[in-house]
């Protein structure tokens, strides 16, 4: 068994790029990884992609050169990133191969994602009363978490505020505007507790990673950046998920909590090990109840928290550094290898205007979807 | 007044709402599988507010079949006690007087606002206090 480093890095900027499909953003990103690394598409061994709507990840061979390199398309809701990740880790561990990518790229239309019951098993009648709305979920379960755990909307607003102002001093970011905290609370309810500014949008990006053995990596000579956890796990009985007609009176765990724990006891070491976090954002409240539900602080804890600025940059456990989803915006292949490229940046101490100070050691990564499922992943320099 | 789909209400007039309960675990889910591992059963008439949102936008259609014109409307669950949580809308209530934890009753509501007599969706509506 080897043990797995990440050694290139590439991310086309997030946002929209008119003109430039998801594919060549995706193509865009394996190019900068591979100049990163040192190495050339000939180099790479293996490939795992993830799109959802942006076409056959692997049909970017004509683009990068027809070496019959092995390419296995991943598609897997908001996890699929995660699940490629997951995947490409596992050929290197095995001893298999020694160094390949794990590709993500997205390229959504404007406006809600579009979700039919079929997908998800749902009778029909469910989509036509107008059920098919990812929002109503997500603002369902803060509502809920709100009222349970002493949760004002101010913190909401908080979250959203730091996620623009992070997001200014990111690069590949989308919206790189700071936006005012008062703006953000008074701004167009869009699901309540809910305004605009709270919840991300789909959008496009492409990021590239590649991974090696040790062996390997140390050849390279790049900065070592070993990925010591990645899980991805479906939801455990009892948990509230998006697309749920009815949910069990019985309250259980979640994906998140599988994922998260599985991925502290495979790396060794506990949530107060951690000194940075990029935790799913696709809406203010997400980003709260995801610190709870991968162990960073207590249910209710998350008021203090934004109140104080531990979760700033320079806090205690910086959360959302690039301005997560809020201001990345989610095309959903790439999202959860952004947060990943985010830590390497950061525990490469590359991350400029937004670097975490005191030379971060470990990074987590966490993403979560519909209907359910959860990735995680652990870095350690 | 025809419902939006077959086998979501009980013949009976007011109507409930039908669910399935598992034949081995007992847990009951909404709506019903069609898969022999549940059993149709009606359930609880009454409960109360699990959470809710505002649904502030058309959604999209297709899927949704609801009328152009939008007026927004509260998406809830809603705990039937020892039984499940059900997604439905909330009918008869100002937006500012709905809390979680307030008492309701099933109903179905119309899909159009402005045809009554036309498609009917699970929904429930603040319970009527007993003179």
């Amino acid at each position: 068994m080897s043990d797995v480093y990440i050694v290139g890095i590439g991310i086309h900027p997030f946002g929209r790029t008119d003109g430039v499909s998801g594919i060549d953003q995706g193509v865009f990103a394996v190019r900068q990884a591979l100049s990163d690394a040192g190495i050339e598409w000939p180099d790479v061994q293996f490939a795992y992609g993830a799109s959802d709507a942006a076409g056959n990840p692997d049909t970017m061979v004509d683009r990068l050169g027809l070496t019959g390199v092995q390419f296995i398309n991943v598609r897997n809701g908001c996890a699929a990133g995660g699940s490629a990740l997951f995947s490409a880790q596992t050929a290197i561990k095995s001893g298999e191969c020694d160094i390949g990518l794990a590709v993500g790229f997205d390229k959504h239309p404007r406006g809600a994602f579009n979700a039919k019951p079929s997908e998800y098993n749902l009778p029909e009648w469910y989509g036509d009363a107008g059920y098919m709305v990812t929002t109503q979920f997500f603002a369902n379960k803060i509502m809920r978490y709100m009222q349970m755990h002493d949760i004002s909307r101010e913190t909401l607003g908080r979250v959203a505020e730091k996620a623009f102002r992070n997001g200014s001093k990111a690069p590949h970011a989308w919206r790189r505007q700071p936006v005012p905290i008062d703006e953000i609370m008074e701004a167009p309810m869009v699901s309540d507790p809910y305004s605009k500014y709270m919840f991300c949008s789909p959008a496009e990006g492409g990021v590239a990673l590649v991974l090696a053995s040790e062996k390997k990596a140390r050849e390279l000579g790049k900065p070592m950046v070993r990925l010591k956890a990645a899980t991805m796990r479906t939801r455990p009985p009892g948990s509230f998920e998006v697309f749920a007609p009815s949910v069990d009176v019985e309250r259980g765990g979640s994906a998140t909590n599988i994922a998260s724990r599985d991925a502290f006891e495979i790396a060794g070491i506990g949530p107060g090990d951690i000194d940075v976090a990029q935790l799913q954002d696709t809406e203010a409240g997400a980003e709260l109840m995801h610190m709870a539900e991968n162990g960073f602080c207590a249910d209710g804890d998350q008021e203090e928290w934004l109140a104080e600025g531990w979760s700033e940059i320079g806090g205690k456990l910086p959360v959302n550094t690039d301005g997560g989803c809020l201001a990345c915006g989610e095309p959903i292949g790439a999202s959860g290898l952004r947060q990943v490229y985010e830590n390497v940046v950061q525990l490469r101490g590359e991350g400029g205007e937004r670097q975490v100070p005191d030379n971060p050691r470990t990074a987590y990564s966490h993403v979560y979807g519909a209907p359910g499922v959860s990735a995680v992943t652990i870095l350690e320099r | 007044m025809r419902p939006i789909a077959e086998g979501l209400f009980t013949q009976e007039n007011p109507p409930r709402l039908i669910g399935g309960r598992d034949r081995e675990t007992g847990r009951i889910v909404f709506p019903c599988p069609e898969n022999d591992r549940f059993e149709p059963v009606p359930l609880k008439r009454d409960g109360t507010l699990w959470s809710y949102t505002i649904q502030r936008f058309r959604p999209k259609s297709p899927p949704y079949a609801g009328p152009e014109a939008f007026k927004p409307f509260p998406v809830a669950y809603v705990e039937l006690p020892g039984e499940t949580i059900v997604e439905a809308r909330l009918a008869n209530v100002d937006f500012d007087s709905i809390e979680i934890g307030m008492p309701l009753e099933f109903v179905p509501v119309p899909l159009d606002p402005d045809e009554p007599n036309g498609i009917v969706i699970p929904g429930f509506q603040p319970t009527e206090k007993m003179a």
